[in-house]
């Protein structure tokens, strides 16, 4: 294994991790308002699919995208004011937690409602492909998705028409609270790749390496033969759906048999092993991470609200009245 | 120099043009391409153009908006059909929850240029799910345009403005007037969105109306003209933005308001426009504003039944008669204008 890529991509779930558990913290003191659905456990996924896509490819997340976010633009800062609703916020205060916006590096948000970005992933695709440029689209949802109508219809046109995308399912056993077996005829979300058809795979979203391998050879195939995949990374959230979700449908032992699997501190148990760092190097890069992240609380806090003078800015583009 | 085309003609023009002059610009939906569109709006345009910028559909309707708003996003200048603006209901997260509100949720970092087209409102005998005005809902949209030409020359310059705008355009046209010609100059034109057509001018009464509805006003008037009430008739044509200041200019001039709508009257286009009325030249108005609709039921299907439930030269008399304050003549046809039999008032009755 590559010593700067492991450490990278360790550095990068350790941002998320950090920053989520702050965002939590300052969700309890009141600073942050509406939704917070924490990624905490599934960090492994999005740092594993993102470092295997070129920096042009495109990103189309959920709204539990802090990850994804962080792990294409490590922008703390606008992140974190865009939780706490300022106007130095990614999306400018109008996103909130659910709705992280970066055009210049092609991160295009930030989806609330289940499954309905699916197709819309597809459509950046389908730009690509018409204007025979090689850009990627990377598409996230949960196994909640995959009931959606939106789901299927956006692979069954990404499938007809040899779009160049990549759907990754985070299955995390849990469709907000109900578990999968209640919610899900077939064992494997993938399976449903079978009937667009598209390639498939399942792997263990919990190990950010495997995830990126995956996810590699799915973005050369929709690269090179403009075709899709359906890849389903098997995961799990360790936080409930939101914060206001205390999780009690889900066993202590559940939660420990998972926690063992933390894509993490399983990372850094074979960083340590492979003698690629010492517990004092990681001790350290997690010093600096925390640092990194209470600066941008501290960036947050001191950042003005929007200017109420602008509540009709974004609305519309400008009319330009019949001109081109 | 101005030539006699239909309305269908007049929208292959403007799509036809705006594909010639930008690359960017592509018509998907079910049967644009093979089929020819169908209502033959897209006639001939798959081979002009080619698939890859006619891109015939599976009857997926969530799916094939969505794949517009997503290429909207990144810079492309999708025109989506609907078979019906019916069907867009199948689709109404993708045109509320993101072409609408993407712009705003990002703090601006993306536009959505993309229109929504295909006919609205009833023709003759379709059923319930088949013959409905779609419009109030768009109407109450923030982020969304909404366009509903009347003749072959407004469709054509508004679509063109349409396709050109960088915001989502609903743009709704009706099957009834497909076949209708009209007059539409040879030369390359343009008509700006939310700016209303004055008609016909007049002095006793203004009246408000939009898509066939303009068509219903035009065969009235003579029984109104004979009548001695010199109407003037408005087209608003843009729904979203409205251009309040030409209604409001022709209230403050006739003092009297009649709105003819196809939809139905509870929450519907006309409601608001009333309000505008009423907030803002109040003091202007000699009579109660009066609206045309349909009756508040579901289309049945008896062409009767029809008839009945949609607005009609009759109802359009009687509701300008008693704006006016003239005594009613005759039958009216059916069930009266502006006694509209909402769930809410029988129940409470």
């Amino acid at each position: 294994m590559d010593k700067a890529l492991v450490l990278g991509l360790y550095r990068d779930m350790l941002e998320i991790r950090r920053f989520e558990e702050v965002a939590q913290r300052c969700y309890a003191e009141g600073l942050i308002g509406g939704f917070l659905h924490l990624y905490i456990g599934q960090e492994g996924v999005a740092v594993g699919a993102i470092s295997a896509a070129e920096p042009a490819d495109y990103i189309v997340a959920t709204y539990r995208e802090h990850g994804h976010y962080l792990a294409r633009t490590h922008d703390l800062r606008g992140a974190m004011a865009e939780l706490f609703g300022r106007a130095t916020g990614c999306s400018k205060g109008r996103g909130g937690s659910m709705h992280l916006f970066r055009a210049e590096q092609r991160f295009l948000g930030g989806h609330a409602i289940v499954g309905g970005h699916v197709p819309l992933a597809a459509g950046v695709a389908f730009a690509s492909k018409y204007r025979s440029e090689k850009d990627v689209t990377l598409c996230f949802f949960g196994d909640g998705s995959a009931n959606m109508g939106a789901f299927h219809e956006g692979l069954c046109l990404a499938s007809l028409w040899k779009l160049p995308v990549v759907f990754i399912c985070e299955n995390n056993l849990y469709a907000m609270g109900t578990p999968l077996y209640k919610t899900l005829a077939v064992e494997d979300v993938s399976t449903r790749a079978l009937g667009y058809p598209m390639a498939r795979e399942t792997v263990n979203g919990d190990d950010v390496m495997e995830v990126r391998e995956a996810v590699r050879v799915a973005v050369r195939r929709a690269r090179e033969e403009s075709l899709p995949t359906l890849l389903e990374a098997k995961t799990y959230r360790f936080r409930g759906h939101s914060i206001s979700d205390p999780g009690k449908y889900r066993s202590k032992e559940e939660l420990e048999f998972w926690k063992q699997r933390d894509p993490i501190s399983t990372l850094a148990s074979r960083i340590l092993g492979l003698g690629m760092a010492t517990e004092a190097m990681l001790k350290d890069l997690d010093a600096e991470v925390r640092r990194e992240v209470e600066d941008a609380v501290t960036f947050a806090r001191e950042s003005p609200e929007p200017d109420p003078d602008t509540l009709y800015d974004y609305v519309y583009a400008e009319d330009k009245g019949g001109e081109p | 120099m101005t030539r006699q085309i239909p309305f269908r003609q007049a929208l292959r023009e403007a799509m036809s043009e705006e594909m010639e002059r930008d690359e960017r610009v592509f018509l998907m939906g079910e049967e644009v391409g093979a089929y020819q569109g169908a209502y033959k709006v897209s006639q001939g345009m798959l081979e002009r153009f080619g698939e890859r910028r006619v891109v015939d559909t599976p009857i997926a309707e969530t799916g094939f908006a969505g794949v517009g708003v997503g290429a909207a996003m990144v810079g492309l200048r999708p025109i989506i059909e609907f078979m019906t603006f019916n069907f867009s209901l199948v689709a109404f997260d993708q045109l509320v929850n993101n072409a609408a509100k993407l712009r705003l949720m990002s703090g601006g970092q993306f536009t959505l240029p993309i229109v929504f087209r295909g006919p609205g409102g009833a023709a003759h005998q379709l059923g319930a799910q088949h013959s409905q005005c779609t419009e109030p809902f768009y109407c109450n949209i923030p982020g969304l345009k909404v366009v509903m030409p009347s003749n072959p020359r407004d469709a054509k310059g508004l679509l063109k403005s349409a396709i050109r705008d960088d915001n989502p355009v609903i743009f709704i046209e009706s099957e009834m007037l497909y076949g209708t010609k009209g007059e539409v100059p040879e030369e390359e034109y343009a008509i700006p969105l939310g700016r209303a057509d004055v008609v016909r001018p007049g002095t006793d009464l203004t009246i408000v109306a939009w898509s066939k509805m303009q068509h219903l006003v035009a065969l009235a008037l003579p029984a109104l003209e004979a009548e001695g009430i010199d109407a003037e008739v408005i087209d608003p044509r843009t729904l979203r933005p409205l251009d309040e200041e030409t209604i409001l200019a022709s209230v403050r001039k006739t003092n009297r308001l009649l709105i003819v709508e196809e939809g139905w009257a509870a929450c519907g286009v006309g409601a608001h426009i009333a309000w505008l009325a009423q907030s803002r030249a109040f003091d202007h108005l000699d009579a109660p504003i009066a609206r045309v609709t349909s009756e508040e039921v579901p289309m049945p299907f008896a062409a009767n039944l029809e008839k009945a439930v949609l607005p009609s030269v009759e109802k359009v008399l009687a509701a300008a008669r008693r704006v006016l304050g003239r005594p009613a003549q005759g039958a009216s046809g059916g069930a009266r204008p502006g006694t509209h039999r909402s769930g809410a008032s029988r129940s409470g009755g």
